[in-house]
């Protein structure tokens, strides 16, 4: 037949010669090999007390943010939920009343927004399509859970807390590139 | 103590003597065999003679009992495939059976055995005697039954043979 | 003889004990072992370093319901692992353990049973042990595990006689068949193993067989036969089949140490002068010492060579094994002929 690739390589298995007859000095060959693996620097990382660090791109659980002041970007706009080809973005939109100033930033908010953790993908194209900077995917990971209705996740797991502001620099950066090659 | 022992190894003898013949799956057959086996190497070491016991233990309970016990469970007998015997066979077969049984009481009676005085003490089962009688006063005999053996064996390797070749 | 009696019990306990804890951290060394030749950690959580994984194992064992399978034979079901078990450490009355220990001007010595053909009493007992897993096995009303026990069966039949082959031409050379005095012989560096090298490297192959030990475990090898003879166990029966092997393990190289590596003898230890029983100990922890290496080879071959196909297992053991094993004891007693002549 004809080599298409020119890289076929031809391996020949002629005749066991007399000393692989023997099959002992081969297995010693093995065991040599064995017994250097046992002092070979051990590639196991101990999970709970050491972690495998995630790459600065890496696309894990949402985040809705805040902004510095601590109100919520979110204006229910349901882009993200537009953008999302797993369709796992839900949302109710209201409106701010008054004195509600200094939670949400726009006029207008969500007052339901839930992700289906088992729907979503992690494509990241909520967080492209988002205008008020409100979602963004970080490298935290979904908890597993024995019931499928806690994976949907509602406001009080994807807003972050006041207290504990969730660094997404990286991504943001990242996303600010992304936009740019667009331009 | 020995004579406890002796009876309770003689009855269990054979009880399991009978599980063989009476018992209606060949497994079980098999193995009460092979308790039968377990018990006369306990007779072997009540004489005294240790080398025997052990050589039946390995030869008759650990080899040739596992292929019987293998055959029997590869072959997978059950109610099913036992054969049928007509009643011409049966009655065959009883009349055979008395008529051994009849042999072998005539030769029992003839018999007169030593007494046994309970004293086993001599070293005639010792590894050392057991030699010295086989390959000194029993010499040919041996040597002809190895031959036999040999004999068998290469019968059954030619009969495997013949088969495949053909 | 009433002081005879009851230390006779007493050293029956010991050894019933360290044989049990020897195959018990034997199965964390085994998984310890084999994880650093995968350059894996292995279980290091229960304990410091995990030192207490087989008793973790062994909890979980006893807590986890006992399955007996519909239409399995019930009595052979449960007595299959009772007999391995049981037949496993049978073999270790004979083995002898170190030298006498002097307690209160008596000497006792560290075996069980000295018996005059105490070879012949291990190959009965490891001949006797394949029942275990035939008849559970067979119980099981399963194939696979019908299949694994004629692949037990078959094979330890044929390594049986090459193994006893092979130790024919030991005994032709120390003229005895009692451990102890084949242990006594080898004092100083008069080891078998320099003597009868063959013999040792045949008996070693034939106790990886009978122990079924890779690269001959293929009464329970996974890939074919799910898990061979107990596919069908789980709870404790399961967990006494696992264990046998190991039990099986450990008797065998001390089998092996007895008849080829000096047993307990530590060479020109006489020159040092020490105590009797402090020279006695010394020989036990170098016995111990020697036994441990063995079966660490066990398991170092085990995570290096991939297992046989069983023709290729037939064919080694029939036209091998057996007929080096007879041109060995051929030559053995050839050269005893020679020696003897020129005395």
């Amino acid at each position: 037949m004809l080599s298409l690739s020119n890289r076929k390589k031809v391996i020949e298995q002629g005749e066991l010669s007399f000393m692989e007859k023997l099959y002992l000095p081969v297995i010693a060959k093995g065991l040599g090999i064995t017994v250097k693996h046992l002092f070979k620097r051990k590639v196991t990382i101990k999970y709970p007390e050491q972690k495998r660090s995630f790459a600065k791109i890496y696309r894990g659980l949402h985040v809705l943010k805040r902004d510095e002041q601590g109100r919520e970007n979110c204006t229910a706009c349901g882009m993200c939920a537009v953008a999302c080809p797993a369709e796992a973005i839900t949302m109710i939109s209201a409106e701010r009343k008054k004195g509600e100033e200094h939670l949400y930033r726009e006029e207008k908010y969500a007052s339901v927004y839930e992700i289906n953790m088992l729907r979503c993908i992690f494509c990241g194209l909520c967080e492209e399509a988002c205008p008020k900077d409100a979602i963004y995917l970080t490298d935290r990971t979904v908890d597993s859970e024995y019931n499928r209705d806690t994976f949907i996740y509602g406001k009080d797991k994807l807003v972050e807390k006041i207290d504990n502001r969730i660094d997404i620099s990286q991504r943001k950066i990242k996303t600010e590139q992304k936009l740019d090659k667009l331009k | 103590m020995l004579p406890v022992l002796f009876i309770a190894l003689s009855i269990s003898a054979i009880l399991c003597a009978l599980g063989v013949v009476v018992s209606r799956n060949p497994i079980h057959s098999v193995l009460f065999l092979i308790l039968t086996f377990f018990c006369i190497s306990g007779h072997y070491i009540l004489m005294n003679a240790q080398f025997l016991a052990l050589v039946n233990i390995i030869v008759y309970a650990g080899a040739i009992m596992v292929l019987f016990l293998f055959v029997v469970m590869l072959l997978n007998l059950n109610k099913a495939t036992e054969p049928h015997k007509s009643d011409m066979a049966k009655i065959a077969a009883s009349i055979t059976a008395g008529l051994l049984l009849m042999v072998m009481l005539g030769v029992i009676k003839g018999v007169s055995l030593p007494s046994f005085d309970g004293m086993m003490d001599s070293e005639n089962g010792y590894v050392k005697n057991l030699g010295r009688v086989l390959f000194q006063d029993y010499l040919i005999p041996f040597e002809l039954s190895s031959i036999l053996f040999l004999a068998a064996m290469v019968g059954a390797v030619l009969l495997g043979k013949k088969n495949i070749e053909e | 003889m009433d002081s005879f009696l009851i230390y006779k019990a007493i050293l029956v306990l010991v050894i019933f004990v360290v044989s049990l804890v020897i195959a018990m951290y034997s199965t964390i060394l085994e998984r310890k072992f084999a994880a650093w030749i995968q350059d894996r950690v292995g279980p290091n959580r229960t304990g410091p370093g995990g030192v207490l994984q087989p008793l973790a194992d062994g909890v979980k064992m006893f807590m986890k319901e006992d399955i007996i399978p519909a239409h399995a034979h019930k009595f052979l079901f449960k007595a299959g692992p009772m007999i391995a078990m049981t037949t496993a450490l049978m073999a270790s009355v004979v083995i002898p353990f170190g030298k006498t220990l002097l307690i209160g001007g008596k000497e006792y010595a560290l075996q069980v049973s000295d018996l005059n053909i105490g070879i012949l009493y291990v190959f009965a007992m490891v001949s006797i042990g394949v029942y275990g897993i035939m008849i559970g096995g067979w119980a099981s009303n399963n194939k696979f595990s019908l299949l694994g026990a004629l692949r037990a069966s078959s094979q330890m039949i044929s390594y049986e006689l090459a193994m006893s082959l092979s130790l024919i031409s030991v005994i032709m050379a120390s003229g005895t068949l009692s451990m102890s005095e084949i242990a006594q012989q080898q004092s100083g560096w008069h080891w078998n193993v320099i003597t009868q090298p063959l013999s040792f490297i045949i008996f070693l192959i034939c106790a990886f067989a009978e122990t079924n030990r890779t690269p001959f475990d293929l009464p329970e090898c996974e890939t074919e036969l799910i898990g061979g003879y107990h596919t069908e166990y789980s709870s404790m029966g399961l967990g006494l089949y696992l264990f046998a092997e190991y039990v099986n393990m450990f008797i065998s190289s001390a089998v092996m140490v007895t008849l080829f590596f000096g047993g307990y003898n530590i060479p020109y230890i006489e020159k040092l002068g020490l105590a009797h029983n402090l020279e006695t100990i010394l020989g036990v922890l170098f016995f111990f010492v020697k036994t441990g290496f063995f079966i660490l080879f066990f398991m170092w071959v085990r995570w290096t060579i991939p297992r046989f196909r069983f023709d290729q297992l037939m064919n080694l053991g029939w036209k091998y094994m057996i007929p080096l094993a007879l041109i060995n004891i051929l030559v053995t007693g050839g050269l005893i002929l020679i020696f003897d002549y020129f005395k």
